[in-house]
C-alpha cells in the first residue's frame, strides 16, 4: 500500500507517519484546536474520540490540509502538508468522508477512478497502473460487483464501501476516516471498521474519527480523547478511556469494563441522575444468574447494589457495567463477616432487594441470610430449589424463610413486581416524612405479601421507622 | 468503452446531426431550396487548402519587402446550381444559421459548466448576472443613444464580464467562493440589474422596439462579421473548459472531497466561472438573451450520455447549436418573425416539464 519514501518498517520517533506540532486554529474567532500536539507512528489506527464539537473533524481536515492552522505545523511522513499543493498532498493524505454529496449519477467504477487524480498530470492518459490501483482498491472493498451501478442507487453501506475504494486508490501511507461507521448498521461497521485494520495491517496509517467508544476502543491501537480543542488524553484506549476522562469530557457517568466476549475496553454510559429517582435495589445474585436483573432494572432507572460476589464473577462484571455498587470477596472465598455485614447495609438501604435463581452452597448462604433480613423482597425462580442447593438443610432452612417473606416471580414479571414494591415503599416513607397516619390503610392494600412480617425486626433506619408506625 | 471513444463517438454523431440541420434549416424559407440544392452549394463554399505560395509581398519596417505566405484554396467541386439560390444560402441565410450554430454551442456548453459548477442540475448559464448584465449594457448603448467602439455588441459583452466579476467579488471572502453565496449574490445583482433596464426602458421612448427585441433575443440580421467573431472568441474557452472536465467531475462530488482528491478548488472554479461567463458573455452580446437553451440541452444530454464531462461538453455543445438552429429556422419561417427566445421558451419549457415529470430530476 505505501509508495511513500518512509517505506515498511518499524515505527521510527524520528519520523513518525503523522506529527501535528502544537496545532491551534479558530475558525469565526472561535478557537476550535487549541495546541494540539499528537505524534501518530506508521501503521497504527488511531481513533479520534470526543464529544460532540470537540474538534475531530476539523483535525481530520487540518490533516488532509483542508484547513490551515492558524500556528503549529502539520506535518504527514515528513513533510509539511500545508506547504505542499492540493495534488502533492492528495498523494500522502486520502480522506474517507462521512458522506458525500452525489447529486449526479456517476457508475461507482468512475467514483473510484477519480481517486487517481492526484497521481495524473493533465495531460496524461490513463496507465496500466491506474487500472491497476483502481481495480486493486475495488478488490479490497469488495464493490467490484457495483462496478457499473451509479453511485446515487447503491445502499449506504455500500456507497461507503465505494469512498474507502475511491480513498485507496490514491494509493497515499495515511487514510483519514471521518466517522466511518456513522449510518452503519452494525453488520457493516464491524465490516468497515475491519477493512481498515487490515490496512493498517499492511502498513497504512490510519485516523479515524468515531463516535462508537466502544468501537474505537475494540479496532484503535490507539486512541486520542478531544474535549473543547484540546487532547485530554491520548494513548493505549484502556488507559484513555477512564470514567474520570470520561466524566470531564463528556459531562456524562460512564463505567468502564471489560467486555465479557472480546476482552476490549467497554464503556457503559448511565442515565443521568440515577441516585434514588425510582428507587434503590439490592441484588443476590452470582454465576450469571443476576446479570439479566442487574441490566433490566439499570435501564428502567433503578440505583443498584450487588452482592456478595466473587472477583471476577460475571455478575460483578455486570454489576461493575451498569454501575452498581458493589461488595466483593475474593475469587473462590466464602462470604466473610465483614463481607455480609456490608450486604446487610445495602440491604436496610434498599427499597426492593431481589434474590436471583442462584445456586446456593456454604460460601454464599450468607447472602441470603442477609437478604432474608429485607422489608421487600423478590425472589426469582426459574429452577426448583431443591436442583440448585448444594448447602444442605441449612440451604433449605434460609430459603424457606425467604419463600416466606417474599414474592415469587417469573424472570420476566420481575420489573413490574419490583416497580410496584418500590412505589409502595416510597409512599410509605413519604408518608412517614410527613408524619401523616391516614395513608396507612391505603398501602396495605398494595402489599405483595412481603412486609406482613415487617414488624419482627430491624428498627434501625428511618425508613423503617415509618413502617413500624403502620405495622401495629 | 473508453471515455474517449465514447466522446469521440457521440461528438461525431453530433456532429453529423448539425450538419444535417444545417444543411435543412438553409432550404427553408421565403424560397425553398432543395436540401440537394443546398449541400451542393455548402460544397462548393469549402474551401480546400492545397498549398501555400509567397505570392505578395509585404513591407515590413525593418526587413524590408518580405513575401507573405498565402493559403491557396481550390474548390474541388463545382456544381451547377442556380445563382439565387446560392446568393440565398450563402448571403442571406447562412450567417443567419451558422450564428445559431455558434451561439447555441456557446450557451449549452456554459450550461453545462455552470450545473456542473453549482452542483444543481437547474442553474443556467446567466446564473450569476452575465446576461442580465448584457442586456444593461446593450440597453444602455440604445437608450442613450451611446456611440463606442464595437457597438452594441462591444458594450455588451464588457457589462457582462464585469458583472459576473462584481458577482464574484461580492460572494468572495478570505479567498474562498461559497458556491451557494455565489448563487445568492447572482440573484440579487440580477434583480438590481432587472431594476436598471426597465428604468432605461421606461426612457426609451423611440427606441422601445428595438430594446424590446433584443431583450427576447433574436438572430435576425446576423451578418458575417458577428459569425466571424465568435468563431474567433468561442474556441480557446471551449478548449479551455474540455481540458477542465476531468476536474469539474471530481469537483460534482464536492468541494470538500475536490479537495482531498488533489483539486485546488478556489483555482479551477474561478477558471472555470470566468471562462463560462466569457463564453456566455460572447453569445448574450450578439444574439441577445436567448433562455432555456443553456439549461435544457445539458439536461438532456446528461440523460442520454451520462455525467462525465469529458463526453458531456462536447456532446452538449455540440447539441445546443443544433437545438438553437433547429429553433430558429422555426422562429423564422413563420409569417412573421418571431424572437428565437420565444421559441426556445416556448420549446424548451413544456420540454422540461416533460423531463421534470417522467425522469427523477435530482436536485441536492
Amino acid at each position: 500500500m505505501s509508495d511513500s519514501d518512509s517505506g515498511p518498517g518499524p515505527f521510527s520517533d524520528a519520523d513518525p507517519a503523522i506529527r501535528l506540532d502544537d496545532v491551534s486554529l479558530s475558525l469565526g474567532g472561535h478557537s476550535i484546536l487549541d495546541s494540539v500536539s499528537v505524534d501518530v507512528g506508521e501503521g497504527t489506527f488511531v481513533g479520534l474520540i470526543g464529544p460532540n464539537g470537540a474538534g475531530k473533524t476539523t483535525l481530520l481536515r487540518t490533516l488532509n490540509g483542508a484547513l490551515a492552522p492558524d500556528e503549529g505545523s502539520v506535518r504527514v511522513v515528513g513533510e509539511d502538508v500545508h506547504a505542499l499543493s492540493s495534488k502533492a498532498a492528495s498523494r500522502l493524505v486520502a480522506t474517507v468522508p462521512q458522506t458525500t454529496s452525489v447529486t449526479f449519477d456517476f457508475p461507482v467504477r468512475d467514483v473510484v477512478e477519480m481517486g487517481r487524480t492526484p497521481h495524473r498530470g493533465r495531460f496524461e492518459g490513463w496507465r496500466e497502473r491506474d487500472d491497476a490501483a483502481v481495480e486493486s482498491a475495488m478488490r479490497r472493498t469488495s464493490v467490484e460487483s457495483l462496478s457499473d451501478r451509479p453511485v446515487t442507487e447503491v445502499s449506504g453501506g455500500e456507497r461507503q464501501r465505494v469512498l474507502i475504494a475511491r480513498a485507496l486508490a490514491q494509493e497515499t501511507p495515511v487514510l483519514l476516516l471521518d466517522e466511518p461507521t456513522a449510518s452503519l448498521d452494525i453488520n457493516h461497521q464491524v465490516r468497515t471498521l475491519e477493512l481498515v485494520s487490515d490496512l493498517v495491517a499492511d502498513g497504512t496509517t490510519a485516523v479515524a474519527a468515531i463516535h462508537d467508544l466502544n468501537l474505537a476502543a475494540h479496532y484503535c491501537d490507539a486512541l486520542v480523547l478531544l474535549s473543547g480543542g484540546r487532547i485530554l488524553s491520548a494513548g493505549d484506549p484502556a488507559a484513555v478511556l477512564s470514567e474520570e476522562h470520561l466524566r470531564e469530557a463528556f459531562d456524562a457517568e460512564a463505567v468502564v469494563s471489560r467486555h465479557p466476549v472480546t476482552g476490549s475496553v467497554y464503556v457503559t454510559a448511565l442515565p443521568p441522575s440515577s441516585d434514588d429517582a425510582n428507587g434503590r435495589v439490592h441484588v443476590v445474585g452470582g454465576g450469571g444468574t443476576g446479570a439479566r436483573a442487574l441490566h433490566l432494572l439499570s435501564a428502567a432507572g433503578y440505583a443498584l447494589s450487588a452482592g456478595a460476589l466473587n472477583e471476577g464473577d460475571t455478575d460483578a462484571e455486570a454489576a461493575r457495567r451498569v454501575g452498581a455498587d458493589l461488595v466483593t470477596v475474593p475469587p473462590y472465598s466464602p462470604v466473610d463477616d465483614a463481607a455480609r455485614a456490608a450486604v446487610e447495609s445495602r440491604v436496610e438501604a434498599a427499597d426492593v432487594t431481589v434474590v436471583a435463581d442462584v445456586e446456593v452452597g456454604d460460601g454464599n448462604l450468607a447472602n441470603l441470610e442477609a437478604a432474608a433480613e429485607a422489608d421487600r423482597l423478590v425472589l426469582v425462580e426459574e429452577r426448583p430449589f431443591s436442583e440448585r442447593n448444594y448447602a444442605g438443610d441449612d440451604g433449605f432452612a434460609v430459603y424457606e424463610r425467604l419463600r416466606e417473606r417474599g414474592t415469587i416471580v417469573e424472570p420476566s414479571d420481575l420489573l413490574s413486581v419490583v416497580g410496584e414494591l418500590a412505589c409502595d415503599s416510597f409512599r410509605e416513607r413519604d408518608d412517614g416524612a410527613d408524619g401523616t397516619v391516614d395513608g396507612g390503610a391505603g398501602s396495605g392494600d398494595a402489599d405483595t405479601g412481603a412486609n406482613d412480617a415487617e414488624s419482627t425486626h430491624d428498627d434501625a433506619g428511618g425508613d423503617d421507622t415509618a413502617a413500624d408506625l403502620f405495622s401495629d | 468503452m473508453s471515455v474517449r471513444t465514447r466522446a469521440t463517438t457521440w461528438s461525431l454523431g453530433l456532429s453529423g446531426l448539425l450538419l444535417l440541420v444545417v444543411v435543412v434549416s438553409a432550404g427553408i424559407g421565403a424560397v425553398t431550396i432543395p436540401p440537394r440544392t443546398v449541400a451542393a452549394i455548402l460544397a462548393d463554399a469549402v474551401p480546400v487548402p492545397v498549398g501555400i505560395s509567397l505570392g505578395g509581398a509585404t513591407v515590413l519596417p525593418i526587413l524590408g519587402s518580405v513575401p507573405t505566405p498565402t493559403l491557396e484554396f481550390v474548390s474541388p467541386f463545382a456544381f451547377s446550381v442556380p445563382r439565387p439560390a446560392r446568393i440565398i444560402v450563402l448571403s442571406v441565410r447562412l450567417p443567419r444559421i451558422l450564428l445559431a450554430a455558434l451561439v447555441g454551442f456557446a450557451l449549452a456548453t456554459a450550461g453545462t459548466v455552470m450545473q456542473g459548477f453549482f452542483r444543481n442540475p437547474m442553474a443556467d448559464p446567466s446564473i450569476v448576472g452575465v446576461s442580465s448584465g448584457a442586456a444593461v449594457g446593450a440597453v444602455a448603448t440604445i437608450v442613450l443613444s451611446l456611440s463606442i467602439p464595437f457597438g452594441l455588441e462591444g458594450a455588451a459583452f464588457v457589462s457582462a464580464v464585469v458583472t459576473a466579476f462584481v458577482v464574484y467579488l461580492l460572494a468572495s471572502e478570505n479567498g474562498r467562493t461559497p458556491v451557494a453565496t455565489l448563487l445568492l449574490a447572482g440573484v440579487a445583482i440580477q434583480t438590481f440589474l432587472g431594476a436598471v433596464i426597465s428604468f432605461l426602458l421606461l426612457q426609451s421612448g423611440e427606441s422601445l422596439r428595438q430594446v424590446v427585441f433584443w431583450l427576447m433575443g433574436h438572430l435576425a440580421g446576423a451578418t458575417w462579421s458577428e459569425v466571424g467573431m465568435l468563431t474567433l472568441v468561442l474556441p480557446l474557452p471551449f478548449v479551455v473548459l474540455l481540458v477542465h472536465a476531468r476536474d469539474l467531475n471530481v469537483l460534482l462530488l464536492g468541494e470538500e472531497d475536490a479537495h482531498a482528491l488533489g483539486i485546488e478548488v478556489e483555482r479551477t472554479k474561478q477558471l472555470l466561472l470566468a471562462t463560462a461567463s466569457v463564453v456566455t458573455a460572447a453569445a448574450v452580446s450578439v444574439s441577445g438573451v436567448i433562455g432555456f437553451v443553456g439549461l435544457v440541452v445539458p439536461h438532456m444530454l446528461r440523460l442520454l450520455v451520462g455525467p462525465d464531462h469529458r463526453v458531456l461538453l462536447p456532446a452538449s455543445a455540440l447539441a445546443g447549436a443544433s437545438f438553437l438552429v433547429a429553433t430558429d429556422t422555426v422562429a423564422r419561417s413563420g409569417g412573421a418573425e418571431i424572437p428565437v427566445g420565444v421559441v426556445t421558451a416556448a420549446v424548451g419549457a413544456p420540454f422540461f416539464l416533460y423531463l421534470l415529470r417522467t425522469r427523477e430530476v435530482r436536485s441536492p
